[in-house]
Parts: C-alpha cells; sequence; structure tokens
C-alpha cells in the first residue's frame, strides 16, 4: 500500500518538523527523569536492593520507562490544540488515510522519546552505569514500544474531549497509579506481598522487569518472555482502538 | 444535472435525554457553477448537514451525491472532488504559508514538485506570494482567509464549502473575499456552497439560497423570488422575507465563532 505509507510519511514529516521546532522541549522531557537520576539515584548505592548487577542497572531502566510514561501518556495535548485550530478537521476532509493520521503521529513520539532516552542513558553512564550494549538496545525498544501503546490511547482520548481541562486529570488518575504500581523505582519485590501481587495486575510492571532483565544481560528470562508479550499486546490493542477511534471520529 | 443532490439527508444524535433530531431529512441540489447559500436560524441543522456533505459526520437517513460519488458509500471519492473550509479555518499558527499549502496538497496526493508548483500557483492567484515564508500566526484576518480559501482550492475541488467565511472580518475584507468567491466561480466553475449568518451577504453573494429550520428545508430560490414571495416585494430586505420564513432573525451579529 504505497499511499498508505507515504500518508504516514507526509504526516510522520510534518509533526517531526514541529518538534524541530522547539529545541527546548525535546530537552526538557528529559528533565524529571534526570533530576531522579542526579539526587534519587545515589541513594540506592549502597543499599542491599537484592537484584543481579548494581543499583544503576535496576534504576535507569525504571527512569526511561518513566520517562516513556509519561511522555506519551500526555501526547494527546497536541491535537487537542490542533482540534481548537481547525487542524485535525482539515486533514480529515483530505483523501489522507485515516491511519496514517495517527501513525505519523505515533511514529514521531517514539523517535522523540527514544532520542531522550538516549541522553538519559548518556547521563547514567557518566553516574556510573554499566550495562551490555545489546541490552541498553533493548530498552530503548521497549521505550518505543510503550510509547506506541500510550501515545495511541492518549489520542484516542484527545479526539473525544473537547478542553484540556478534561484530559489532565484522566491522565494523571492513569499515570501515577502506573508508576507507582510497575515498580519504577524499586523493584516491588522488595514490598509486602499484597503489594508485589497487586503490582502483578499492572502491564507495565512486565516492561520494567524485562528491561531491567535487559541491563544485566539476561536476555533468555521468563522476564523478557512476559515483558515482550505484554508490551506487543500492549501495542497492538492500544492502535487496534485508536485507529477505529480515528475512523469513527472520520465518519 | 446538479452537481451537487440529497434527498432525505437526515441525522438524529443519541444523548442522554434521548435521541436529538438535528436534520430530520434535507432535500436540496445545487448546480454546476452555482453559488448557494444555505441560511438558517441557530441550531436549525446548517453544520450539521455541511458536516455530512464534507464526510466529517455519516448521516443516519437519506441519500447524497456529490460531485458524482456517493456521499454513504463513495465518502474518499467524495473528498477527492470536495474542499472544504471551517469557520475556524485549520492552519498551524506556527507553520509557515509555504509549508501549509505544500503539506496540504501532498495530504491530496500530490507528487512533490507537483505540490511546490501548485503552492506557487495558488499563492499567486490568491496574493499570498509575498507572506509565503510567514507564519501563519502573523497573517491579518484577510490574509489568513485567503490562505484558508487558497487550502480548500489546492485540489481543484468541483465543489467548494464554504463555512461562515466572512464571519470577524473588517467590511473591506468581506468585500474583498466576495470579489474572491465570484471570481473562482467564473475562473474555474467551481461550485461554492456557503453557509452566513450575514443575510446582506446571501443577497450579494448567492444566486440561490435555502433556507433550513427545525431540521428541514423551509425555502429556496434566488434572493429576489424570496424578498418577493415572503415580503411583498423584490425591494424588501432580505432579512425581512428571512423572518418571514423562520419567524426568527438570522443570528445576533457580535455571536462569538465557536470552534467545533
Amino acid at each position: 500500500m504505497p499511499t498508505f505509507l507515504s500518508d504516514t510519511a507526509l504526516v510522520f514529516g510534518r509533526y517531526a518538523r514541529q518538534t524541530l521546532r522547539s529545541k527546548l522541549q525535546i530537552l526538557f522531557g528529559v528533565l524529571m527523569p534526570l533530576l531522579y537520576l542526579l539526587f534519587f539515584g545515589p541513594l540506592l548505592t549502597d543499599l542491599p536492593l537484592s537484584s543481579a548487577g548494581s543499583s544503576w542497572q535496576l534504576l535507569v531502566p525504571g527512569l526511561l520507562l518513566q520517562l516513556g510514561l509519561f511522555g506519551a501518556a500526555f501526547c494527546g495535548f497536541g491535537i487537542i490544540i490542533e482540534k481548537q485550530h481547525g487542524v485535525v478537521e482539515r486533514m480529515r476532509v483530505t483523501p489522507v488515510s485515516r491511519l496514517a493520521l495517527l501513525l505519523g503521529r505515533v511514529l514521531r513520539d517514539a523517535l522523540l522519546f527514544v532520542f531522550q532516552s538516549a541522553l538519559l542513558v548518556l547521563a547514567a553512564l557518566a553516574m556510573g552505569l554499566r550495562a551490555p550494549l545489546a541490552g541498553i538496545l533493548i530498552g530503548f525498544a521497549f521505550v518505543a514500544l510503550l510509547t506506541v501503546s500510550l501515545a495511541s490511547l492518549s489520542y484516542a482520548l484527545a479526539l473525544k474531549v473537547t478542553t484540556p481541562q478534561e484530559f489532565a486529570p484522566v491522565i494523571n488518575a492513569v499515570t501515577m497509579p502506573s508508576m507507582l504500581l510497575s515498580g519504577l523505582m524499586l523493584p516491588m519485590t522488595l514490598g509486602p506481598t499484597w503489594l508485589d501481587v497487586l503490582s502483578h495486575f499492572m502491564p507495565f510492571r512486565y516492561l520494567v522487569d524485562a528491561v531491567r532483565a535487559a541491563y544485566v544481560g539476561s536476555y533468555a528470562s521468563s522476564a523478557m518472555l512476559y515483558g515482550v508479550l505484554v508490551a506487543l499486546v500492549l501495542a497492538a490493542v492500544s492502535l487496534a482502538v485508536c485507529t477505529r477511534t480515528f475512523r469513527r471520529a472520520a465518519a | 444535472m446538479p452537481v451537487l443532490s440529497t434527498s432525505g439527508l437526515a441525522r438524529t444524535f443519541t444523548t442522554k435525554n434521548g435521541p436529538v433530531d438535528a436534520v430530520r431529512g434535507i432535500d436540496l441540489t445545487a448546480e454546476r457553477g452555482e453559488i448557494l447559500g444555505f441560511l438558517g436560524p441557530n441550531g436549525a441543522g446548517k453544520t450539521t448537514t455541511l458536516r455530512m456533505l464534507t464526510t466529517l459526520l455519516a448521516p443516519t437517513g437519506g441519500t447524497a451525491t456529490v460531485a458524482g460519488r456517493d456521499l454513504v458509500r463513495d465518502p474518499a471519492g467524495v473528498r477527492r472532488a470536495t474542499g472544504y473550509v471551517a469557520q475556524s479555518g485549520g492552519v498551524d499558527p506556527s507553520v509557515s504559508v509555504r509549508e501549509e499549502l505544500v503539506t496540504q496538497a501532498r495530504l491530496y496526493r500530490l507528487g512533490k514538485a507537483q505540490a511546490l508548483a501548485r503552492t506557487e500557483e495558488l499563492a499567486a492567484d490568491l496574493g499570498l506570494t509575498e507572506l509565503l515564508d510567514r507564519r501563519t500566526a502573523a497573517l491579518s484576518g484577510g490574509q489568513r482567509r485567503r490562505l484558508d480559501i487558497a487550502m480548500g482550492l489546492t485540489h481543484r475541488p468541483e465543489v467548494l464549502f464554504l463555512d461562515e467565511p466572512t464571519t470577524g472580518l473588517d467590511p473591506g475584507s468581506r468585500a474583498d473575499l466576495w470579489e474572491l468567491i465570484r471570481r473562482i466561480r467564473a475562473d474555474h466553475g467551481t461550485t461554492v456552497f456557503l453557509t452566513t449568518h450575514y443575510l446582506d451577504e446571501a443577497d450579494a453573494l448567492a444566486d440561490r439560497l435555502v433556507i433550513v429550520d427545525r431540521g428541514v428545508v423551509v425555502a429556496e430560490g434566488t434572493p429576489d423570488s424570496l424578498k418577493r414571495t415572503h415580503a411583498g416585494s423584490p425591494d424588501a430586505s432580505l432579512q425581512d422575507a428571512f423572518l418571514a420564513i423562520t419567524g426568527r432573525p438570522s443570528a445576533p451579529q457580535d455571536q462569538t465563532p465557536v470552534a467545533v
């Protein structure tokens, strides 16, 4: 389907240029995880965390997914602003592929957050992180998959609401428990059994565990298997839901 | 053979308080090269009808053919043959005029070189050449409107839908825009389907008017024939005819536009 691909490239190009115009925004997304890295990371170095590898191999995977989680969940803001300018409808009355309107945006987001992740990993290397290159690359792949899932869902929600005031509370209500229950900062195995059990119902936990496994070079582990499965299912379901929303909204 | 025709076109919305019939069955036609004014009081179903004709909203009843394509069975075909300029325009304030025009042409699947050439051509035609490298946020109201219309003309549509094209413009820019709309029709034979709250605009610009109220067409004809039939004389004002037909004035002119 060459028109679908060229449509996607066109939409991607438009939003990539938009991102490149605001260089500050590119760096700003790294700020929160970077602060955790600088001021929270050093607290962990001498703690008994009962995990393989150093505390950095534990913390950095969590910060990468935190970056993806908070970054992607708020992607929908952009589309709310565009709706107010009439940009979304203007594109929907053109013959452009509905799926391309979604995928072009989501690809831009995935690339942006992987780039920010790379900056974060560079900073972490300076702080003392040592991890296998393959593991680090696998970590980026998980950030990309998480972004595809969450950014799609965020866009779908944003299409249905009219103001940022309706959008933000929902996103906050999802992201905060997601962060706490997936053990982004510290592994859930440190906690009491009930909390550990509860966290297994949080899909992001499997992604964090998988990236932690990758960072200690344990590629053939069950954590990796579950992580890959959950990430793929999450991305497939999210894309399906959102494509439907984009089609419906477009009638 | 009309370029646009609808038969019983209807849309019912499901709400918490039960179904709401926004449009209850619209029958209308537009001939090739005609400027058709689509009028009605607030809430009459103008916007809903326009959103259906531009494929933004699926009808729940009736049929329509636009530029030879069935609205329900071939929405993609309708999109290729029509242009739509919403009240809110549709350009990103942070993007340059040139980039918006090129992107728009590419969204209509023109090749890269064709898109660049079409951008130059449209800019020259609509007096935007000097503005091509400005961000759209820096344009005046009249310039913005010309850009919005250029965006709608990118693919040389057979039918151009304009939703309240002159709302918020100063009198000079309104007059310029009327001239532009007449010229588009004269040069390209484009059918122009426009909604407006300004009855003087409808009177001056439209060949024929269709007036809707409560989701159905309640009157149609040339401005003069409507004035003669409903206000007693072709010298009467269109406002009088409109009042006689709908029992309500056209929307107050200070009404702030609502972006949908």
